[in-house]
């Protein structure tokens, strides 16, 4: 068991914070609240990519000097997805909050549950 | 009700993901396009920073994919905010005299730094994403400080233009002297050097200035509408 959890520590971080941003999208009625989760969800999908890319004992992959060796580096590809990701999962939180803020000033409310023609 | 339901859903997902999950050792090779492209990279790009060589060379055209979801990211917002009327000027309670000689302070380190960032993302870890975002947080912090003070609009707009056509100007000429779109056509120099690895840092220079233009831009709308 400690092994097990010893080994798929990355995993198991990751995909907690991919759950718990799944359950307050799920749960939550506030939108702030939802908008939160959905940033939740975005940082635990990252953790996951860099993790599922990491080599035991890995350096970044960098040939900064020379006599650095190639055999120890880090897969350079899921780094390259993530670092994209990061920027435009900003960008998209900020467009979540700008629909957020129309909302409020045309429901005075962000219960998702007050909000009109919303059946659940 | 809704709550058990969501509980229920979310265990059938935990169950399949670690099932699958399992297969997978944790700190394994796994790839080998990625072995490839460390091995070969210098060679092959010039860079030596072997994440810049796979996101401006390799996978250029899924940036320049991902750099356009960025702008329709930000003109989405623009347009959602900015279509109501404008009210007046609301009176702005000045920062303290500590925060507004700060950051008059910081911001030209910071977009100093933004700019280093950039410019040496083919040698050091760092490039136009990360160096745009430094500069982006240089804004913001101006709006903290500043209150008064605003970009200006068309200067921004015209970073953010030019950026975006420089990348597509050159991934096209790569098209016309090498076959295929965004083919690195300038000579690759030694590896290390600043003027290295021929159209990545160009690309990546113009990148850093769209990126850091929109995030402005983005802060921009956000703290005019609050």
């Amino acid at each position: 068991m400690m092994s097990f959890l010893a080994d798929y520590i990355y995993y198991i971080g990751a995909f907690g914070l991919i759950l718990i941003g799944f359950y307050i999208i799920l749960i939550k009625h506030n939108l702030i609240k939802v908008i939160i989760g959905l940033g939740i969800l975005d940082t635990g999908v990252n953790l996951f990519l860099i993790s599922v890319g990491y080599i035991t004992k890995g350096t970044a992959p960098i040939f900064s000097g020379p006599g650095i060796d190639s055999e120890h580096m880090v897969d350079p590809v899921p780094q390259a997805l993530v670092l994209t990701a990061i920027v435009i999962g900003v960008a998209v939180l900020a467009l979540a909050l700008s629909l957020a803020i129309r909302l409020y000033q045309h429901y005075d409310t962000l219960n998702l549950r007050k909000i009109r023609e919303q059946k659940w | 009700m809704r709550k058990a339901v969501a509980i229920v859903l979310l265990i059938i997902v935990t169950v399949g993901i670690s099932l699958s999950l399992a297969k997978i050792p944790f700190g394994a090779p796994k790839t080998k396009v990625g072995k490839r492209y460390i091995e070969e990279g210098i060679e092959d790009t010039g860079a030596t920073n072997i994440v810049t060589s796979v996101v401006v060379n390799y996978r250029g055209f899924d940036t320049l994919g991902e750099v356009t979801v960025l702008f329709i990211a930000a003109i989405g917002l623009g347009v959602v905010l900015t279509t109501s009327k404008r009210e007046e000027m609301r009176k702005i309670q000045p920062a303290s005299l500590i925060l507004y000689t700060g950051c008059r302070l910081l911001f030209p380190l910071i977009l100093v730094f933004g700019t280093y960032v950039f410019v040496h993302g083919h040698l050091t870890p760092g490039g136009g994403f990360q160096g745009g975002a430094i500069i982006a947080s240089g804004f913001l912090l101006i709006y903290l400080g500043c209150r008064e003070r605003r970009i200006n609009r068309v200067v921004s707009n015209l970073a953010e233009s030019l950026g975006g056509l420089i990348f597509v100007v050159i991934g096209l000429l790569g098209l016309v002297f090498g076959g295929y779109f965004l083919f690195n056509f300038l000579p690759k120099g030694t590896a290390n050097a600043l003027f290295s690895a021929g159209i990545i840092p160009i690309v990546y220079i113009a990148i850093g200035f769209k990126v850091g233009s929109e995030l402005a831009g983005i802060i921009d709308n956000l703290i005019e509408e609050s």
